[in-house]
């Protein structure tokens, strides 16, 4: 079980958490971009073997969204 | 269902297939003679050429049976099944081994229906057993919006010429008797959406029932190959760069589903895809007690029984990428917590194994089997929780895509482009989360 | 009774004073405390204790441990039975009862060892080569091959026992009460840790408890019986005995599984006492002393009830004081099986001969026992056959015409460290050619391995090494130097054979006739992986899943490195370089109930209950469970069916006033100066215009532009919203908001709370509504219709207790929902009840009102199913047309445009009931095929209406109304012809719900 290091908390068992996805990704001003780049936003992730930036959520805790990079190998959290 | 078996075209794949041996009960009594001393491998270990009209990607059950089609189907021989490791090493050795076509969609019902009815001469089109064992497939209602939902479902199935049955609590009782019916559980069981030709099949013997039938057809395949890189001339893709050399290609098909991504990165692709791990486990093995697969969405968990007597338990995702072919502890819990709800009397007896598959998750729930932009590349992946049951239908339409360039009727809903154009096959309407399907 | 006859006379670690019966196939036996079951049946002289999966061969005890692949038994009956127990790990307990396994009619005539006659058919993978035709037959075939497989039988009723949880954290965790194990754990203590030490066995002390070694003077057991003492009393350190440590998950959690109540079978009934616990324990540091196992030797009858392992005839006879067998032959590859010859004298048997399959012969010490005893030792010889069924008569040497007779046959084929949860700790392994196996290589996280698990070899090494271990971890913890106590410098004497070196592997024994097992419970044999090889199946995972080789209940502790290396050696490879199979957890089997914990039943997630559940329940309610709520669904009055309970219920709020609990709905706090702006973004309609004191209904989609969740907002007072959602989609809509106001648009100033178990809820509505909340409000508030317009909003009391006030509608009548802090839930429910016993007021159920929503074309989780778009539910018109709001830029795609699915009502043409789920065909009846353009959401019997009726989504629906179509249910055999009409069946100007 992931052990979690919230910035506001400390470090909380995974089972506090939920998990929100590839945090790479930024929602651009819907008018800023053209259709296609607007559904990219939308469907496409990066999805890599080795460091990950990625959301947790502290749903049963603070409740923060946390942008946290992890290495999708190992599972271990990196900096 | 149309079946099309072409002869081989080049001489050296019609030799090899002439000289394979069947496996029988007389060849097995005859090579028992010998002290089984005689048995060839069951594939050609060949050194990889230099060049191949279509070399697959990934040796797992997608990748085997495509090349397998391509040759049985469109009498494409010159054909290369490149595998990283061993053969059936990804998820076709470790899922839960089930086959259905529960489906409500019409794109998935069909698919799979059209796959259900290839597993079902399958052992003896490959002439290799696979164990499929049609035992059912039982899905359990705990509330009312389930019964809704399964009503609906069984009959998109029934009217789509699948085999769907409901069954009230009295009748699930019946045919689970091991099951918790009573009223005092969590979930008490209010009735279960069954389809009676669904079932298990074992899923190692897949890979290697295929394996052994496209080598027979002059397939090579090779393991212990990984391809690091994909090389480009004049927009298309010429061939993949690999531990073991170089190696040029007419068309290059990718089935490496957990590892799509990566894949699709080397051809400088994003793909609306996740890599997510799924746990399975084992109890060790009793005399038989559950002849069904039993799933409880609302637990989260399925089981069933194999043939060497272990229960089988599955789950939910571990709920984050990786890639790590593991699973964590809090979920190996919940599906054993909801495993001694539904069934109490198994609470004594023990777990044996653990082991997690990196899952492939779209963003719809549903696979993608298709062209990608390289004109001569062609994807089969995203299989989310599907893909062992897809095995043969996935081969079947991708060897189709591959061979015509084009897509198969069953795989036309299929395309990477469905998400740009709204044409989403979304089973649970959970949208472009993947984690959630 | 019988008298033991394979006891010895004194020595062991058993309390002669305290005699324990029990049943081994119904036969009475008895043993002592502090035996196992199989030291008792080994000391009781039995030697058959099972059958094998396969073909069904006799077996008897092959080790003294967690690696016995054969000695497998059913404990107990009725729902406390456990299959597959391994004897060699059953406490003794007196009345203890077990069976033998996979055998019928008994385990000496056993008919499916007719299995073993075929076996010439049965080769590894026999089952993909055949069994294939007639296709119908398989499923025939396969009914036989379930019944032969299986080992025990599963309990069939409930497991009546219970079992606990607990968790820890702690600086230093050592896995293994052994030598190393206990100087880790000293060393850590002393060096201030806080420290758990774990061991599996039900005493401390590991191979020590079978040592000849003297530690600082004392015999290695009262030495390990000090050390134990000393942690007892030592401040900081847990001692679990009794408790297997099966897996290492992320960032060191160490799971592990205690067994309570002392022996394997106990009454939890008189001792009230869960049966087992479960510990999940989070440790800095890890130090696994999980010793080493040994491994057999392959060679034709290796399967022959009274082989043994070496080391096992050691332990029983050291420890159990128990004689595996009075006359033995030993056959080794390396020293440390030499120790057979003191350990079997000292309890009065002997061994007869020694069979070293090194052309070097033993050490020099090992080779002065042999010689001190007057044993022969026959160097650079192998066993090629054994003679006997039931137990062994003798050993064949090299292929000799005359046999050496024995009772026992004690086999090593050298040591395999358990490196199993250093693997599962994402550690490497590397095959050490000194010992011939695998041992820890680094690469594990704040995780180090010491003792046996790591080659070491004899006492004194595995105590410095523990201790060295031990120490550092403390250090690394704690901050401190590394300070090894005198425990790391004691001084051994005997133990004269414990080391692992020197060996010269011996995989297999070549040229015998008759099978050479590897695997002994899944009958792997030699031949089978030659087969494998043969095959191409040669990769260790291939030969592992083809021939099933380790995937036993013993998960191949004595088979998989023999098994690899076999492979190995015919394909020219080195053992290295072929790997070995991936460890996962659980290293020992767990049961199922101690993972589970309490968490089962109707314990099993947590079920939510509104504050008024009592009331409902008091008031004899039917609850019902819907996802993660219990609700009420109907009040059924003297001897009402459901069907009359919710047509009355759904009548009377038409007709008079009903109540509703809907306390369930998802409820967010929403404040900040931009909380108008947020609202603006979050949902597809206008929301800076709202006023303070006024309602709105909302529909918000996902970024995809599937609608995601419906409800109602209100304005309390300037930037202060009260959202409500679905009862469904609480959870979601809360965390989907918290994104998009955290991390999109960090500028908002907004803040988010869940209120949903703050505010309780009811629902009056009905026509007499007004009337019953101006006569429940306290002092005459006004809740008319100008000071509460519909989409109105006010704040009153009701009986004193605080209410917030909404105009707003869900069954299409007047109402209002009356939202109270949940403590004041029942008093102002009540006085709701009795302000409106005037007017006919009645509560109703979750049932009734879904009747009512359908009527008026309300949409709910069946219509926002995640596929359904605003435009599909007749949403088009309230979207905004300028501005921002989450998904809108995802609609603009083909797929979503017309014609889709778009909800319709649904009126059945005749009297019959529109089956739930039915699809919507074109043509009468049930065909085995057709075209579905739609299908039924939510059905049911209007009683307003006197008609049945449903919601629909059907494709182009919405220009199809007044159209004919079949709702066809082939699940249910219905099919019933239906008019599409608009989805809203009652008052479709809304003017019941404004006026």
């Amino acid at each position: 079980m992931l052990l979690i290091q919230c910035p506001h908390c400390g470090a909380r068992a995974q089972t506090e958490f939920t998990y929100g996805g590839d945090a790479t990704r930024e929602r651009p001003a819907p008018e800023s971009v053209t259709a296609e780049e607007w559904l990219d936003y939308v469907y496409l992730r990066d999805n890599p073997r080795g460091p990950h930036l990625e959301w947790w959520h502290h749903a049963a805790g603070c409740r923060r969204w946390l942008k946290l990079r992890r290495d999708t190998a190992t599972h271990k959290f990196v900096p | 269902m149309r079946v099309y078996v072409s002869r081989p075209r080049n001489f050296t794949a019609a030799v090899l297939l002439l000289c394979a041996v069947r496996y029988s009960l007389y060849t097995l009594a005859k090579n028992a003679v010998t002290g089984h001393r005689r048995w060839p491998p069951a594939w050609r270990q060949p050194q990889p050429k230099k060049k191949y009209a279509v070399v697959v990607i990934g040796g797992g059950g997608h990748g085997l049976a495509t090349a397998y089609y391509l040759a049985r189907n469109h009498g494409m021989c010159d054909v290369a099944v490149l595998e990283k490791s061993y053969l059936g090493g990804g998820n076709t050795g470790r899922n839960t081994t089930i086959v259905r076509s529960n489906y409500l969609l019409d794109a998935n019902a069909k698919f799979y229906e059209h796959s259900l009815k290839l597993w079902e001469k399958l052992s003896q089109d490959l002439n290799f057993n696979l164990m499929f064992s049609q035992r059912g497939v039982l899905n359990l209602a705990h509330s009312d919006p389930q019964l809704d939902e399964f009503a609906r479902r069984g009959n998109a199935m029934r009217l789509n010429g699948i085999d769907a049955v409901f069954l009230d609590r009295a009748g699930v009782q019946a045919k689970v008797p091991l099951l918790d019916c009573s009223p005092r559980t969590r979930f008490p069981v209010m009735g279960g959406l069954l389809q009676p030709r669904a079932g298990t099949a074992r899923h190692d013997s897949v890979a290697w029932g295929y394996a052994r039938a496209a080598s027979a057809r002059g397939v090579d395949i090779i393991e212990n190959c990984e391809v690091t890189a994909m090389r480009r001339a004049g927009g298309r893709i010429s061939g993949v760069d690999t531990s073991r050399g170089f190696i040029q290609a007419g068309k290059v098909a990718i089935a490496v589903a957990g590892n799509s991504s990566r894949l699709a990165a080397m051809a400088g692709l994003r793909l609306p895809i996740e890599s997510h791990v799924l746990q399975a486990m084992v109890s060790e093995p009793v005399k038989p007690v559950l002849d069904t697969v039993v799933t409880s969405g609302i637990a989260h968990m399925y089981i069933s029984q194999s043939d060497k007597g272990e229960l089988v338990f599955g789950g939910d995702l571990d709920g984050y990428n990786s890639y790590a072919q593991r699973g964590n502890l809090p979920v190996l819990e919940h599906i054993i917590q909801a495993a001694v709800t539904l069934f109490p009397a198994v609470s004594r007896m023990r777990l044996l194994r653990t082991w997690g598959g990196v899952m492939d998750m779209s963003m719809d729930g549903s696979p993608i089997i298709g062209k990608l932009p390289p004109p001569n590349l062609y994807f089969n992946g995203g299989w989310c929780y599907g893909g062992f049951k897809a095995t043969p239908a996935s081969g079947w339409c991708f060897a189709h895509t591959i061979a015509n360039d084009a897509p198969h009727p069953l795989n036309e809903a299929f395309t990477l482009s469905r998400f740009q154009r709204g044409f989403l096959i979304d089973e649970k309407g959970a949208g472009a989360a993947p984690g959630a399907h | 009774m019988s008298a033991q006859p394979f006891r010895a006379p004194h020595g062991g670690r058993i309390d002669r004073r305290r005699p324990l019966g029990f049943t081994f196939d119904g036969a009475a036996f008895s043993g002592f405390h502090g035996d196992t079951l199989a030291s008792a049946l080994v000391a009781n002289g039995v030697t058959l204790v099972g059958r094998s999966f396969k073909y069904h061969r006799r077996r008897g005890i092959l080790s003294a441990g967690v690696e016995e692949p054969n000695a497998l038994v059913q404990l107990g009956a009725g729902a406390r039975t456990e299959p597959n127990m391994r004897a060699t790990q059953v406490e003794l307990t007196g009345g203890l009862a077990a069976r033998s396994q996979n055998r019928w009619p008994s385990l000496r005539f056993d008919a499916g060892a007719v299995n073993n006659f075929f076996s010439p058919l049965l080769p590894a993978g026999f089952y993909n080569k055949t069994f294939k035709w007639p296709p119908a037959w398989w499923m025939g075939y396969e009914f036989f091959i379930r019944r032969m497989a299986g080992l025990g039988r599963a309990p069939s009723a409930a497991d009546p026992d219970c079992y606990t949880r607990r968790f820890a954290h702690c600086d230093v965790l050592v896995v293994g009460g052994g030598a190393a194990g206990l100087a880790a754990a000293r060393a850590a203590a002393n060096g201030g840790a806080k420290v758990f030490l774990l061991e599996q066995d039900f005493c401390f002390g590991g191979a020590l408890l079978a040592s000849d070694a003297e530690i600082n003077g004392a015999a290695a057991a009262d030495w390990v019986d000090g050390e134990v003492d000393f942690l007892n009393g030592a401040p900081g350190v847990t001692l679990l005995a009794r408790t297997a440590a099966f897996g290492v998950y992320d960032d060191n959690l160490i799971c592990a599984c205690q067994r309570l109540g002392g022996g394997e079978v106990f009454d939890a009934e008189k001792t009230k006492k869960p049966r087992q616990r479960l510990w999940w324990i989070r440790a800095r540091r890890v130090v696994l002393c999980s010793g080493a196992l040994e491994r057999p030797l392959v060679f034709p009858g290796n399967d022959t009830p009274g082989v043994m392992l070496a080391a096992a005839a050691v332990t029983y006879a050291r420890r159990f004081a128990a004689l595996a067998g009075r006359n033995a032959v030993v056959f080794t590859n390396n020293d440390s099986a030499y120790d057979v010859i003191p350990a079997l004298h000292e309890a009065g048997g002997a061994v007869a001969m020694v069979v070293d399959s090194r052309e070097g012969g033993a050490g020099a010490a090992a080779a002065a026992l042999a010689e001190q005893h007057g044993v022969t030792v026959r160097r650079g010889a192998v066993v090629t056959a054994v003679r006997g069924g039931r137990r062994v008569r003798g050993a064949v040497v090299d292929r000799a015409a005359a046999t050496v007779d024995c009772d026992l046959l004690c086999v090593s084929g050298g040591w395999n460290p358990t490196v199993h949860l250093f693997s599962q700790a994402q550690g490497r392994l590397r095959y050490a050619d000194g010992i011939a196996a695998f041992v820890p290589d680094g690469g594990a996280d704040n995780f180090t391995a010491a003792g046996a698990v790591t080659g070491e070899s004899g006492t004194a090494g595995c105590i410095a090494a523990g201790a060295h271990a031990g120490a550092a971890a403390a250090a690394a913890v704690c901050g401190v130097g590394v300070t090894v106590s005198d425990a790391a410098t004691v001084t051994v004497t005997g133990d004269l054979c414990a080391s692992m070196e020197p060996i010269t592997a011996l995989w297999t024994v070549d040229g015998g006739r008759g099978k050479a097992f590897v695997d002994f419970q899944n009958d792997v044999t030699a031949a089978d992986i030659a087969l494998a090889h043969r095959e191409g199946y040669s990769k260790v995972e291939h030969l592992k899943r083809y021939t099933t080789l380790g995937m036993g209940t013993d998960q191949g502790r004595t088979s998989g490195v023999i098994g690899a290396a076999i492979m190995a050696g015919l394909c020219g490879r080195t053992i290295g370089a072929g790997g070995a199979t991936t460890f996962r957890p659980p290293f020992t089997a767990v049961t199922l109930g101690a993972i589970a914990g309490a968490e089962r039943g109707a314990e099993f997630m947590p079920l939510r209950r509104s504050p008024l559940h009592h009331w409902h329940v008091n008031n004899g309610a039917v609850m019902v469970n819907v996802d993660l709520w219990q609700r009420a669904q109907f009040y059924p009055r003297g001897g009402e069916t459901m069907m009359q309970a919710v047509n009355r219920e759904a009548r009377h709020v038409r007709e008079k006033a009903g109540l509703v609990d809907v306390s369930t709905l998802g409820k967010i706090c929403i404040r900040g100066r931009d909380a108008g702006v947020f609202l603006e973004r979050v949902y597809i309609n206008k929301w800076t215009t709202l006023r303070a004191g006024r309602c709105r209904y909302g529909l918000m989609l996902r970024e995809d532009g599937f609608v995601l969740d419906d409800g109602t907002t209100t304005r309390i007072a300037g930037g202060e919203y009260y959202m409500t959602t679905t009862t469904a989609r609480a959870a979601e809509v809360l965390a989907h908001l918290e994104f998009y106001a955290q991390t999109v648009w960090p500028e908002l100033q907004v803040h988010l709370d869940s209120v949903t178990d703050q505010w309780a809820a009811a629902a009056l509505a009905g026509p007499r509504a007004r009337e019953v909340l101006a006569a429940a409000v306290d002092r005459g508030a006004a809740v008319d219709n100008d000071a509460l317009p519909f989409m109105g909003y006010a704040e009153a009391a009701v009986d004193g207790c605080p209410v917030r006030l909404f105009r707003i509608t869900f069954s299409g009548e007047r109402a209002y929902e009356v939202h109270t802090p949940a403590d004041y839930a029942e008093a102002v429910w009540s006085r709701l009840l009795a302000a409106g016993a005037g007017f006919g007021i009645a509560p109703y159920g979750t049932e009734a009102m879904n009747v009512l929503r359908i009527e008026k074309g309300h949409v709910t989780g069946a219509e926002l199913d995640g596929t359904t778009l605003a435009a599909d539910l007749g949403f088009a018109a309230m979207q905004k047309a300028d501005g921002d709001f989450i998904g809108r830029r995802s609609l603009e795609r083909p797929g979503f445009q017309a014609p889709r699915m778009e909800l319709v009502g649904l009126a059945a043409d005749d009297d019959k009931p529109i089956a739930r789920g039915a699809q919507l065909i074109s043509e009468p009846g049930l065909p085995a095929q057709a075209v579905m353009a739609g299908h039924v959401t939510s059905a049911c019997y209007s009683a307003n209406l006197n008609k049945e009726i449903a919601l629909a989504l059907l494709r182009g629906g919405r220009g199809l109304h007044g159209g004919k179509m079949f709702a066809a249910s082939p699940l249910s055999g219905a099919s019933t012809p239906v008019t599409v009409t608009s989805p809203v069946f009652i008052d479709p100007p809304g003017e019941r719900a404004r006026g």
